[in-house]
């Protein structure tokens, strides 16, 4: 099968509508999920790579890209998993970070990889309600293994922050 | 190629095993964040000795897949080390284990991101971010436990000493080692030891509990000797595939 430009280019439209099965204002696209697309003989190879190890989302990515594609006649897909380069919050883009907070999660503060083992550089995270910066960590695990658990002082609202990786 | 696929069995088992123990925590935990935290812990672990499993089996070359791997393998080829295996005696054990595990864990994938093995090294670039998170959280608990209040001070201190014999075995090296470290794709693990001792040394003061003396020390999970807990582990993991055996997810 030889694929055109085109047909890369409308297969990238296409997986810009699935969303993330547990934040849906996020595309795998937004995420950066999806590394790459070719061809192979008569198989169409979507590569792949996870955002954490162990993230449940995976599997339910890889049959919405599946279903995704076979809606649109787009058979033979297969499905590859990369792990290098690792998946990093910096992929997400700032107009989706921007999509994050008005959902309610405060987005991660890009460049701010935590790099200190214990205590150090605490990151300045941003309530997604007031605004504030006035906020402390409840638990760095939240709702999901990306996420932290944040609480703001000022509205006193708790809130998940997207955490760096 | 034997040498090799034994080499992921030990670093997949680990997590594999840790990451079981640490699931059977799921709705015990202290309070909900801790819950959450213990349990998105194990997930992440999980993930890791899937990826480490797929390439295991994957290396091995003889039609077993990542599955056959965690579900079809007796004790006595399982490869972790008896730390990970040591029951959830209480939330002070559960930490100290993890303290000791992800500071291993930590330095170990610092050095195998570097790996001669493009495969091991890429796994262990991603499991590197995600350790470290492991790592300050159970630094964190050690300090507030160490610090807190008379039997949290009781308790840790008990963990440590009741841990300590099983941590010198997270450094034995054999033949396998040997053979991998020459090609670049195993890592020494005295390298390792004295990284993980200065770190176990400053969180300890930090914390105020003392290293225990050196004595007993548990031995023997690179033939695949177990403490008894491991087949209890085993038994809960492996039942219902081995019972039904068509099953799907
Ligand atoms: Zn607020």
């Amino acid at each position: 099968m030889v694929v055109k430009e085109e047909t890369y280019q409308h297969i990238w439209e296409l997986l810009k509508d699935i969303p993330d099965p547990e934040i849906p204002v996020l595309s795998i696209l937004d995420l950066g999920v999806v590394r790459t697309i070719s061809s192979e003989e008569n198989k169409l190879i979507i590569t792949i790579t996870p955002t954490y190890s162990g993230c449940p989302a995976m599997n339910q990515f890889e049959d919405d890209i599946v279903s995704k594609l076979k809606e649109n006649g787009i058979d033979n897909v297969i499905i590859k998993m990369t792990y290098d380069p690792p998946w990093t919050t910096d992929w997400i883009n700032d107009e989706a970070k921007k999509r994050l907070e008005d959902y309610g999660i405060a987005p991660p503060v890009k460049g701010t990889q935590d790099k200190g083992i214990l205590f150090k550089e605490k990151v300045k995270v941003r309530c997604p309600q007031c605004k504030s910066t006035n906020t402390e960590v409840i638990s760095q695990f939240g709702s999901t293994a990306c996420k932290a658990l944040y609480k703001c002082n000022d509205c006193l609202e708790p809130f998940d922050y997207f955490k760096c990786l | 190629m034997k040498n090799l696929f034994k080499y992921i069995l030990r670093l997949a088992d680990n997590s594999l095993i840790l990451g079981h123990r640490l699931s059977e925590n799921c709705s015990w935990g202290p309070y909900l964040e801790e819950d959450i935290s213990i349990t998105n812990t194990a997930l992440d672990l999980l993930g890791q000795a899937e990826e480490l499993l797929i390439y295991a089996a994957e290396v091995e070359n003889e039609g077993r897949t990542a599955d056959d791997l965690a579900y079809k393998r007796p004790e006595i080829e399982y490869y972790n080390v008896q730390l990970t295996e040591q029951p959830n005696e209480d939330f002070a054990h559960i930490q100290v284990r993890q303290f000791f595990m992800d500071a291993f864990n930590f330095y170990l994938y610092s050095a195998l991101k570097n790996s001669s093995d493009t495969t091991i090294a890429a796994i262990s670039a991603k499991s590197l971010k995600e350790v470290t998170y492991h790592l300050r959280r159970s630094s964190e608990w050690m300090i507030r436990l160490g610090k807190g209040t008379s039997e949290s001070k009781e308790r840790v201190n008990k963990a440590v000493n009741n841990l300590w014999q099983f941590t010198s075995e997270l450094f034995e090296m054999d033949e396998v080692d040997e053979a991998l470290i020459s090609e670049g794709i195993a890592v020494d693990l005295n390298e390792i030891k004295k990284l993980w001792n200065d770190k176990v040394t400053e969180i300890f003061e930090m914390a105020n509990i003392s290293k225990p003396e050196d004595g007993y020390k548990a031995t023997g999970s690179r033939k695949g000797y177990h403490t008894e807990y491991l087949g209890y582990i085993l038994a809960e993991m492996q039942y219902l595939p081995r019972a039904y055996p068509t099953a799907k997810w």
